[in-house]
């Protein structure tokens, strides 16, 4: 088996990277934000993989299960802020929460 | 499997695209569940089984199902995908993405100049050598995981309680 081309699959990583970072920037909705920060993580995630195969080490592994329990962390402190927001300001337009004093 | 790998990735991002243009939030999170099955069989193609698994069972799994559950419990309804559809204008995805087609066209670049001689996935490293690692010379990360995923239960279930001041 010859493998791919390790910019092959860093392309990909930083396609999906982008697309995440065009969805946080693009949506209003908080939800879609959170989904898109995940679609982000998930990319590096993927190179960390990448890079780990090329050089045939367990490290890239590693790094992505520390990605995974940070993405399983933010994603649940991330919803449950968006539900206590949802609770109080009836949206979950990003703009309606610039108070801090709200 | 190199025939795999092109048509996985082409899925991600097709769905990843899909994802991030949905007003409604359940076909959005039913099209970024597809978008990390792909990404799953990429890891496996690129000789990761362990990191393919827990992909499946934690990232299209576990995170998923919370945000299933999360946009049943916001009961959002029809009308918040009217109001999502009139949030989502042609013209704001303009700024951005022309942005990062830039940004993207620039790490393009500098992959090509890498492109050649550097073969991913020729070897599979099983979870075997992962757990090794992990328990080995990464225990330090291991137990600051356990520390983090402790200050994430922490917080989700204080944030989660609801506001008893009032």
């Amino acid at each position: 088996m010859a493998g791919i081309p390790l910019s092959h699959g860093l392309l990909v990583a930083v396609v999906l990277f982008a697309l995440g970072l065009v969805g946080v920037l693009a949506r209003r909705n908080l939800v879609f934000m959170l989904m898109s920060i995940e679609i982000m993580l998930n990319a590096a995630g993927l190179a960390f993989i990448a890079g780990g195969a090329r050089w045939a080490q367990p490290d890239g592994q590693i790094m992505f299960i520390l990605v995974l329990t940070l993405a399983a962390a933010e994603v649940s402190v991330g919803l449950a802020l968006i539900l206590a927001l949802y609770h109080r300001l009836e949206t979950l337009d990003a703009d309606a929460a610039d108070k801090l004093k709200g | 499997m190199t025939a795999a790998f092109y048509v996985s990735a082409a899925i991600a991002v097709l769905s990843t695209v899909m994802a991030i243009t949905r007003a409604d939030a359940v076909h959005a999170l039913l099209y970024l569940v597809v978008s990390l099955l792909a990404a799953a069989s990429i890891f496996y193609v690129l000789g990761a089984p362990f990191a393919a698994v827990l992909e499946v069972i934690i990232y299209a799994g576990a995170i998923m199902v919370l945000f299933v559950f999360v946009v049943m419990m916001l009961n959002l309804g029809q009308a918040a995908t009217i109001q999502e559809r009139s949030w989502i204008k042609p013209r704001m995805w303009i700024g951005p993405a022309a942005l990062m087609a830039v940004l993207m066209a620039e790490v393009a670049y500098v992959l090509w100049a890498s492109r050649k001689g550097n073969f991913a996935g020729a070897n599979v490293i099983e979870a075997e050598q992962v757990g090794i690692a992990f328990f080995g010379p990464y225990l330090l990360a291991v137990e600051l995981a356990s520390m983090l995923l402790l200050a994430g239960l922490v917080a989700a279930c204080h944030l989660g309680r609801g506001d008893e001041r009032k």
